[in-house]
């Protein structure tokens, strides 16, 4: 098994919860891992990344090379675009559609949803929609991990594990409401 | 034992507090941050120390004494930083180490966030000390382990060099026997740490005697590891996680020339002479400056071709990847799909609600019967107030330089000219530039944008808190010359009048812009809330 995934956002949106949420699933499969990520300046509203490597066997570069990933995973519709060169033939983009606007050029949105519409296979979805629904905004990454996890390789159980142990300091509620997220972002995704 | 996943940075942590660290010393700087950061996460308070210290050159020394002291020791620093502990770290290569001494340095190339990418192996040879690159999380765990056993060894102190990729990506690590921590023992001899010529000669001497040694453990290293191959039209030498990119490249990793892996230095030259005789021609992959590919070309070059940075065939800037490899290797790049025209850049920006915002329009507004270029700034968050919206910043060096520079180019008849700093950039090194300007009573403004936090690189405890005005008073800045302001839009207006007075007046004067971090205030009041 090998899956390699570039996940996208704006520093502050949460890919790192989603990161840490499938290293965790990765862990309890007994997988080898490289997950790179941005530290520091980016991190101010900057465009981010992480590099999320996963395999049954040994792992030699901690980057994707271009071409080679297996999915983009966005919680940030222009976001999701950046990386496309990395994205292999067969490759998956799964990206929120609801975009954060902290710049004064941003694209039209329509004219962005024609470019991901343009993407062979994707699955673009309004996490935050999705999430304020279930009573909280702030959840709306694990509705886009949530849409992702049919493709990454790994059992659906084992994200739910993961995330449990993530999220363990932070309460019973807390938990509840990402595995809430998780279980509907998959469901849409499923019936898209 | 099971494998804990960690980042490069908390391997080298989790390395040294195995090999029984007694305590870690740094000034919070990317990508280096989270080393200090995973032992402080630990709370082993009262049994190994790892507060934050003033600066580089602080923490250099602190871990110098210690060492002097008998116990294992680290500092740690992002590349930059050894710049400002230059001095200590120079010097503590000369007075050699008692107990174990290991500095870890993070070098940023592709400058992710820092002012330049300069390759702290220089640094190393200069000071004539052995350098461990790891080119995995797990090397970093067990070099950080065997460092102290190195430099205990031969009594020096031993450099950990990581990059930005490596010290801020996660990996599965298999963790080593904990080992105890040192009791206090003084140096074996009461003189090795007094560096008076005389004295200094001496332990100058024993450290060029030791570096034959020194690349004799190179040359034995199991971290220089060589793979043969059949082909020898090829020997490729790497440097670091160069290795991982170069495997990447080939099916199952199986790389077709003969590759020595170099992670510990001195360079094993016995090895990298072998390698050189064996093949028809050499290629050097390794991160930052071409440091193996200058020694190995030398000045009057080989006779064998040699490619690498400096011949164009890598590229000389940036960090490397698995794709700027494939050029030099023959093969071609492979690429998705092209990324749509409509996709903007989105550079780093001041969050939403920063007091360093309402600082600079303040100050633009105060500065605008002046004109442009006259604001020297510094190193932290409100250094993105050099982009749009504000374009509020003529300068950005190093650490400190906003007060000297301002107060250089008043003496050179810019006036008036202003320095803005944040809170703990200022008792980094900003206080003995501050010195300098109370000593001439420069036409300077400082305005110290205090977030009460070092902000950048993740809201660590900054020294300055509560005590900017008492610094500034105690340095001799005249009392009526020091004012507070606190940078809110309601405040607008006060804040320009005080400005324009402060930047009027024909002397030193101190504005202390006041206000908590979006960020920290809003970790702050969660936590409050979520608190029983």
């Amino acid at each position: 098994m090998k899956c390699d995934i570039i996940i996208a956002g704006v520093g502050g949106q949460g890919i790192l919860s989603i990161a840490a949420s499938i290293g965790m699933a990765a862990l309890g499969n007994d997988l080898e891992i490289k997950q790179a990520e941005v530290h520091g300046m980016s991190q101010r509203g900057g465009a981010v990344q992480s590099n999320m490597r996963i395999s049954s066997g040994s792992i030699a570069s901690d980057l994707i090379p271009l071409g080679e990933a297996d999915l983009i995973i966005s919680v940030e519709p222009m976001e999701s675009l950046r990386y496309l060169p990395w994205l292999s033939a067969g490759g998956w983009l799964i990206t929120n559609t609801n975009p954060f606007i902290n710049i004064p050029d941003y694209p039209d949105l329509e004219a962005l949803k024609e470019q991901i519409d343009a993407v062979p296979r994707h699955v673009a979805l309004d996490a935050d929609a999705i999430a304020s629904s279930l009573g909280s905004a702030r959840v709306s990454n694990m509705v886009v991990l949530g849409a992702a996890t049919p493709y990454i390789g790994i059992p659906y159980g084992s994200f739910k594990q993961g995330i449990r142990k993530i999220f363990s300091r932070k309460g019973e509620e807390i938990i509840a409401m990402n595995l809430a997220a998780l279980r509907k972002g998959k469901e849409m995704a499923e019936s898209l | 034992m099971q494998k804990l996943m960690l980042m490069g940075d908390e391997a080298v942590a989790r390395g040294a507090l195995d090999a029984g660290m007694s305590g870690i010393y740094a000034y919070p700087g990317t990508p280096s941050t989270e080393i200090t950061e995973y032992v402080q996460g630990l709370d082993l308070r009262g049994e190994v120390h790892s507060e934050w210290s003033a600066n580089e050159k602080t923490a250099m020394e602190s871990a110098l004494g210690m060492s002097y002291a008998g116990k294992r020791a680290m500092v740690c620093m992002k590349h930059v930083g050894l710049n400002v502990a230059a001095d200590p770290f120079m010097n503590a290569a000369i007075t050699g180490v008692n107990g174990g001494m290991v500095i870890a340095v993070a070098d940023d190339p592709s400058m992710h966030s820092s002012q330049n990418e300069q390759d702290s192996r220089y640094f190393a040879r200069f000071a004539m000390i052995p350098v461990l690159e790891p080119s995995s999380q797990q090397e970093a765990y067990d070099m950080a382990y065997g460092a102290f056993d190195l430099s205990e060894r031969y009594l020096v102190p031993v450099m950990i060099r990581l990059t930005t990729r490596l010290a801020h990506s996660r990996s599965g690590v298999k963790r080593s026997p904990p080992k105890p921590r040192n009791e206090l023992r003084m140096p074996g001899s009461p003189t090795q740490f007094i560096l008076l010529p005389g004295m200094a000669r001496k332990s100058y001497r024993r450290l060029i005697d030791v570096q034959a040694d020194l690349e004799k453990e190179s040359h034995e290293s199991r971290f220089n590891a060589f793979f043969d191959a059949a082909d020898t039209s090829v020997g490729i030498l790497t440097g670091g996680l160069a290795y991982n990119y170069l495997a990447e490249n080939f099916d199952d990793f199986k790389i077709p020339w003969p590759v020595l892996k170099i992670c510990q230095y001195p360079l094993p030259v016995k090895r990298i002479r072998e390698l050189y005789e064996r093949c028809d021609s050499l290629i050097v992959i390794e991160e930052g400056y071409p440091l193996i590919e200058e020694t190995l070309r030398g000045v009057l070059g080989t006779a064998k071709k040699i490619r690498g940075k400096l011949d164009g065939s890598l590229p000389r800037t940036g960090e490397l990847n698995p794709d700027v490899l494939k050029p030099v290797l023959g093969l071609s790049p492979k690429k998705g799909m092209e990324v749509p025209s409509l996709v903007r850049d989105r550079p780093p920006a001041l969050c939403k609600g920063c007091s360093h915002a309402d600082v600079f329009h303040a100050l633009n507004e105060a500065m605008e019967s002046y004109g442009d270029g006259r604001v020297f700034s510094d190193i932290g968050c409100y250094t993105l107030g050099a982009f749009p919206p504000f374009n509020a910043l003529d300068t950005c060096v190093d650490m400190g330089a906003s007060i000297t520079m301002a107060k250089g180019a008043a003496d050179a008849g810019l006036i008036p000219s202003v320095s803005v700093i944040g809170d703990s950039t200022f008792t980094h090194s900003g206080m003995t530039g501050l010195l300098d300007a109370v000593m001439e009573n420069s036409p300077i403004t400082v305005i110290i944008s205090d977030n009460r936090t070092t902000a950048m690189t993740g809201g660590q405890k900054s020294h300055a808190e509560d005590r900017l005005e008492s610094i500034c008073r105690g340095l001799g800045v005249s009392p009526e010359h020091i004012r507070r302001i606190t940078p809110l839009k309601k405040y607008h207006r006060d804040n320009v009048e005080i400005l324009k007075e402060e930047i009027a007046y024909g002397g030193l004067s101190v504005i202390l812009a006041e206000r908590e971090c979006i960020q920290t205030a809003t970790r702050r009041k969660r936590k409050e809330k979520t608190k029983p």
